[in-house]
């Protein structure tokens, strides 16, 4: 089967904010300007949107695909929306991938957005749906709960202690200062972090990425249209996704199989046969510490209880041998769930064109990979892009 | 495929009872503020238009949906417009009968493209497709859409 | 970020601009409640909570005993063939000390959720319940525990006609 190339040529993204005066079209529109503006495309030139936002009910309106699609220019246009949980960001860009690979479509806007402050008291009242209802919710359940388990399971199988994995929020909060974008940029300390407050043992209040509106955007183009549009596009050379089973405790808890699987899917597709060798820069989805180490061992990129280890030796700094998370990552950037995953892959795509700014991972690299993950740990999500 | 049970008595079919416990805060965005904000504390209608396309949005947006330009000339909305659809509504949200039915109608305003769903303040066999109406602001506002107590014929 | 672009958009609020008035905002509480059919595999497996028995389905082709029993396989991608009742003891697989509500209120006492792999299901299967009878310090995993059902006249066939899980025997670390 033949898929045609399918390059990314510009990128716009808002601030994240704990709570924007923007409504949901409004970021989206924001977002979807600067992309077109920043590689001097029009409306005109968009022929399809695929846009991703999570549940309707953090916005409280209902298909707000649609609500938000004159935002995201999709009057008049094909559009699609989707939604897998935390892997969406991700997910968008593939869906917006093979509307351009098939031949279909020269280009797409692909379009994420989140307005969680609207959910109140807490937008975890939405979250609540991701427990089975007769048999989980009737516990009074609490979204940190899954994450503590999988947390508790993951450092309980390697031996791990908090300490290695509170490096991370320290990484990515102080990468994050470097962002123009981000909520929570700043210096702390492993012990800023083992010091706060327990909120669902083993997970602490800064183990957690903050909850924040926002809405990315990036122009997909094909091979022909992308060579008069830039002299640097960024090529999708790689996409996989996957789903485990619904049945949550039925699962490995410490190790994502589906990131594995989604993973390998890309690889092959990107004719990447050493990961470890091949993949220059890496945004793995971190919307607790813990994970960003989780997905570096589910994308192959580590060892099985490992990748602690690799963060300890520097090997994940941005002048480390495998920089991860040099945007800042969830934990300092910001966490609007479906915008999350793809201002990693706008990251990639600005890191590999040589324009991070203070956030550039030095030596020149080539190829890079974004993964999101999706709510009950469900979807893997994986995409590679590199440059010739 | 088929599955290899069923239920055959109705009294063995259970289901779980629940809410989601949720609300909505919503806030007005960068166009909406000044739209509401005007209706608050002027008592009129504003809207935004784009000269490229030469529409006017009512309620006012932020960007032109049509080139995508931000849209930032603001223009004042006569009261004035006709009914472009209307409905009568006999049952509120649980199918209960209202004790006096309501019409809601889409009313576009004169000079703009689209219009305001909201109450028609009249009894429902003087209403009509194309009837003149003009809108009624309450005396006490606080920035909602509510703040219009309807549309009267004019 | 692209040389190119000096500022972002996105304009951040505070909470205080709601409660101060700068705002304007408007409030949504919506009707959400549902009535979810247990469907026939979990209908079944309700009615035996009440009768003070975990129960679980088998799956022809690959063997599995699965819990939360259902009535297809999704390895296999085929029907379930079997009830099988299971012995209601089995095996922390992962836990949680929870201090929080879910809307971020403090707890007076912590709650204890644990995925608990059962006996006699197929490896790493099992449910999601509430420890108790124990001291938050004293789980682990690998921690053996049993369910401790509500007395018969409590139970409504609901998931919590099992009280809890509580350790059995004396309690090592």
């Amino acid at each position: 089967m033949r898929m045609r190339r399918v390059a990314v040529v510009g990128a716009g993204m808002t601030k994240f904010v704990r709570r924007a005066l923007e409504t949901a079209d409004e970021l989206s529109w924001q977002a979807s300007k600067m992309a077109l503006d920043s590689c001097g495309l029009t409306l005109a030139d968009v022929d399809a949107v695929a846009f991703g936002t999570a549940p309707d009910t953090f916005d409280g309106v209902h298909m707000n695909g649609e609500y938000c699609a004159p935002g995201c220019g999709a009057y008049g246009k094909p559009f699609i929306r989707c939604y897998v949980g935390g892997g969406t960001g991700v997910m968008a860009v593939i869906h917006g991938w093979y509307h351009v690979a098939s031949g279909l479509f020269d280009t797409c806007l692909v379009v994420c957005e989140e307005k969680m402050s609207s959910c109140q008291p807490h937008p975890q009242g939405a979250f609540l749906t991701i427990f089975d209802h007769t048999l989980e919710r009737p516990l009074g359940p609490n979204l940190l709960w899954i994450f503590a388990m999988e947390m508790n399971a993951y450092m309980t199988r390697y031996g791990l202690n908090k300490r290695d994995i509170a490096l991370v929020t320290v990484k990515n909060r102080a990468n994050a200062k470097d962002h123009p974008c981000a909520l929570l940029g700043e210096e702390i300390t492993v012990e800023d972090v083992l010091n706060s407050e327990v909120m669902a043992w083993p997970v602490q209040r800064l183990d957690v990425s903050p909850i924040s509106d926002g809405a990315v955007a990036i122009v997909l183009a094909a091979e022909h249209v992308a060579h008069r549009v830039t002299d640097k596009p960024v090529w999708i050379e790689g996409v996989g996704w996957s789903l485990e089973t619904a049945y949550w405790t039925n699962r490995d808890l410490s190790y994502p199989l589906q990131v594995e699987q989604a993973a390998r899917m890309a690889y092959q597709m990107a004719g990447i046969t050493e990961p470890r060798k091949q993949i220059h820069i890496v945004e793995p989805y971190d919307p607790f510490d813990y994970k960003e180490l989780h997905h570096l061992e589910g994308l192959l990129l580590a060892d099985k209880g490992k990748a602690p280890e690799m963060t300890a030796l520097g090997v994940t700094r941005r002048d480390g041998d495998l920089p991860v998370c040099p945007s800042g990552g969830l934990l300092g950037v910001g966490n609007p769930i479906a915008a999350a995953g793809l201002m990693k892959v706008a990251e990639i795509f600005w890191q590999l064109r040589g324009e991070a700014g203070r956030r550039q991972v030095p030596g020149n690299p080539k190829r890079g990979l974004a993964q999101a993950w999706g709510d009950l740990m469900q979807v893997g999500t994986v995409v590679i892009l590199g440059v010739a | 495929m088929s599955l290899t049970e069923r239920l055959q008595a109705f009294h063995q079919a259970v289901a779980w009872q629940g809410e989601i416990p949720l609300q909505n805060r919503y806030t007005m965005g960068l166009a909406g503020e000044r739209f509401f904000r005007e209706i608050r504390d002027h008592a009129r209608l504003m809207g935004t238009r784009c000269p490229r396309c030469n529409w006017t949005y009512l309620p006012p947006r932020l960007y032109c949906e049509r080139c995508f330009a931000e849209l930032t000339e603001w223009v004042e909305v006569p009261p004035s417009g006709t009914v472009y659809a209307y409905t009568v509504v006999h049952v509120d949200l649980d199918e209960q009968p209202l004790t006096e039915p309501e019409v809601l109608a889409l009313v576009q305003l004169e000079g703009c493209d689209g219009g305001l769903i909201h109450r028609v303040l009249a009894a429902p066999d003087q209403v009509y497709i194309g009837m003149p109406v003009e809108v009624v602001f309450r005396e006490e506002r606080e920035g909602s859409i509510l703040d219009i107590a309807g549309f009267r014929p004019a | 970020m692209s040389e190119r672009i000096s500022s972002y958009p996105g304009t951040p609020l505070k909470e205080r601009d709601f409660a101060e008035g700068k705002v304007l905002f408007q409030w949504w509480i919506p009707r959400a409640h549902y009535a979810w059919d247990a469907g026939v595999a979990i209908g079944r497996f309700l009615r035996e909570l009440r009768a003070g028995r975990l129960v679980a389905r088998r799956c022809p082709q690959c063997r599995r005993v699965l819990v939360p029993p259902r009535m297809v396989c999704e390895h296999c991608f085929c029907p379930t063939s079997e009830w099988v009742v299971l012995p209601g003891t089995g095996t922390v697989k992962t836990f949680s000390v929870c201090y929080v509500t879910w809307d971020m209120q403090p707890l007076d006492e912590p709650i204890v959720p644990a995925v608990i792999e059962l006996d006699g299901a197929a490896p790493g299967g099992g449910i999601m319940h509430l420890l108790g009878e124990v001291r938050p310090e004293e789980v682990h995993i690998g921690l053996r525990v049993e369910a401790v059902f509500r007395p018969v006249e409590e139970r409504t066939a609901a998931i919590t006609d099992i009280r809890y899980f509580r350790p059995i025997g004396e309690v090592k670390r």
